[in-house]
């Protein structure tokens, strides 16, 4: 693999570059013609967004280490890159129809938008324990500033507050586990702390197991943070709810996605290459982790009434599932993973859509408002019903396709009970998302007066629909894509 | 003092304290001043190690203190502007008061 210093590493970089400046042409361009409701901006954000996409496919895996071993550039990054600028854009297409943002500060919105994007980005591509730091903080602090966008609004403070407090001390316990370990093995390079570590063992180095087993699992909170996973979920639920729609759907696909990224790059080809870890059973670790995480995520679900927190719940039950892939560290654990990754891109932000959609033209959010929506508006209530069964996972759905995939993958292993508890959860999952749909298509709405949306949000409606079902008919090709970004990630 | 333990005694002993003070303070500044406790034990870690572990010539646990430095300011920043949020909405910094999303 070649390392590359940082003039020449600049040539890879133009993505992020591309990013960097439209953020700070959003910002000027704010400040000199904040008069028409942040409208302009979100084009130039799109455009950014898009001149970044076409560089991210230019520049292309060169499978190359840029800036003396601190950013990756493999088909693995590009993967998440794209994933995440999708969802970014998404994003702002959702934001421009939303009525709950001040208009006068949507410049400065969409600013940090694509802040989050960049460190996102980075997430999905570091190498070094000092950037993958940098690049967690840089996408939290935008984050929290996010959730708490909505100024009058006492649910968004309150979301932006819980999310700081849970996130700078997750972050902090973090860099205390980077720290020990940077001074166990004296580098900071992922790679190579796996060589000494490996080393440190061989040569009986038990005295050490302790302090390794220590940062590691410090090093682990703040990635499970990241992918809300128990025990350290307890910030999602509040947050989600609190922050303004379009800012919990990115935070539930791109922000999770990126926390993915993460986990697997250091997972795989960090601290489980080399067989450091091979002291403590790593899988059964995880195994256990990913079942609360499913099951914590499902029953808290089964109560709720207010459909923007079920769907955060149910969030962090996806996050449960897809760990399942990642328990292995098999090849065709990641596969599934990025696999399932696109298709809950495509029915959770479809989903979130749909409440953003109620919660405008219907003003709720609590699933009595969803009451007898297929005679008010029939386009959306099927569209919904689709993408919950598609969450549930019930074929022909695409859902259905890629827990298929994850579960295989376990079962490959033979990790019987997680497979099991997995089916359990799908199946308490099916209760509450099945409320939902009894409530749009069995109930009587006490006002029959028919809803209609602008043809813009129908369109994007169906944009979101079509990949959900035939992804669950005809997957070959993204198949094909997630097995080929796997690249050399796996060593 | 030639030996790296004090210094990991004391890194561990701010990072406990940090801790604690997270868990049992109602005052969100007194929190804000606990997690900048964990911050500064890691940088203590860091400065330590280059010191102790690292090849003399190697300086890169002193680059990332430096950078834990700027990310713990940039952090306070972020927090005390929720916090001042929070007043407005609440009348109150304590989390414990702070509780209208629950379930």
């Amino acid at each position: 693999m070649d390392t590359l210093n940082n003039v020449q590493s600049i040539r890879y970089f133009i993505p992020e570059l591309i990013l960097v400046a439209f953020a700070a042409g959003v910002i000027i361009y704010d400040l000199i013609g904040r008069q028409e409701g942040g409208r302009r901006a979100a084009h130039l954000s799109l455009a950014g967004l898009a001149a970044a996409l076409i560089a991210v496919l230019l520049v292309g895996a060169a499978d190359r280490s840029l800036f003396l071993g601190m950013v990756q550039l493999d088909s693995f990054a590009v993967f998440f890159k794209v994933i995440i600028l999708i969802t970014t854009a998404v994003t702002i297409l959702f934001s421009m129809g939303s009525e709950e943002l001040d208009p006068r500060t949507k410049g400065e919105y969409y600013a940090l938008l694509l802040a989050v994007t960049l460190g996102m980005f980075l997430m999905a591509s570091s190498t070094h324990l000092l950037m993958i730091y940098l690049s967690i903080e840089t996408v939290s602090l935008a984050s929290y500033i996010l959730a708490g966008f909505l100024t009058h609004s006492p649910r968004s403070s309150e979301a932006a507050f819980k999310y700081i407090i849970y996130g700078a001390v997750a972050s902090g316990t973090m860099l205390f586990g980077i720290s020990l370990i940077f001074g166990l093995t004296g580098t900071g390079d992922v790679v190579q702390v796996s060589n000494v570590l490996a080393e440190l063992f061989s040569s009986g180095g038990g005295d050490y197991q302790l302090a390794v087993l220590v940062s590691i699992i410090f090093v682990l909170a703040g990635v499970g943070y990241k992918i809300a996973s128990v025990p350290f979920h307890m910030w999602s639920p509040d947050v989600y709810e609190g922050a303004p729609i379009p800012i919990t759907a990115f935070l539930s696909v791109a922000s999770k996605s990126a926390g993915f990224a993460l986990f697997i790059r250091l997972f795989y080809s960090g601290f489980g290459s080399a067989n450091v870890i091979e002291s403590v059973d790593w899988s059964l670790l995880l195994a256990v982790v990913a079942a609360l995480t499913m099951t914590v995520g499902n029953l808290a679900a089964l109560p709720q009434q207010n459909v923007k927190r079920l769907l955060a719940y149910s969030s962090i039950a996806h996050g449960g599932y897809v760990l399942m892939g990642g328990v292995l560290l098999t090849a065709e654990g990641v596969h599934a993973i990025l696999f399932y990754l696109i298709i809950y891109l495509f029915m959770n932000l479809g989903a979130f859509f749909v409440v953003i959609l109620i919660a405008e033209r219907i003003g709720s959010e609590t699933i009595d408002g969803y009451r007898g929506l297929v005679t008010r508006a029939p386009l959306v209530a099927i569209s919904m019903g689709i993408f919950l069964f598609s969450l549930t996972g019930i074929p022909p759905l695409s859902g259905f396709i890629g827990k298929w995939l994850l579960f295989k993958a376990v079962l490959t292993e033979e990790f019987y009970w997680l497979a099991i508890v997995g089916l359990l959860n799908s199946v308490v999952s099916l209760y509450y998302y099945v409320r939902i749909v009894k409530a749009m298509f069995l109930d009587s709405s006490d006002e029959p007066n028919p809803v209609s949306f602008s043809i813009g949000s129908r369109a994007l409606l169906v944009v979101f629909v079509v990949p959900t079902i035939i992804l669950g008919l005809y997957w070959t090709p993204v198949y094909q894509l997630s097995k080929a970004s796997l690249g050399k990630i796996l060593g | 003092m030639n030996d790296l333990t004090p210094y990991l005694v004391i890194s561990t002993t701010l990072f406990c304290l940090g801790i604690f003070a997270v868990l049992t303070r109602r005052n969100a500044i007194s929190i804000l001043m606990g997690i900048e406790l964990i911050l500064n034990a890691c940088n203590l870690n860091f400065a330590a190690f280059s010191r102790f572990v690292t090849p003399p010539d190697d300086i890169s646990g002193q680059i990332i203190s430096i950078f834990g430095i700027v990310l713990a300011a940039a952090e306070a920043a972020v927090f005390l502007a929720i916090i001042l949020a929070i007043y407005r909405e609440f009348s109150t910094i304590s989390p414990d008061e702070t509780d209208t999303l629950k379930g």
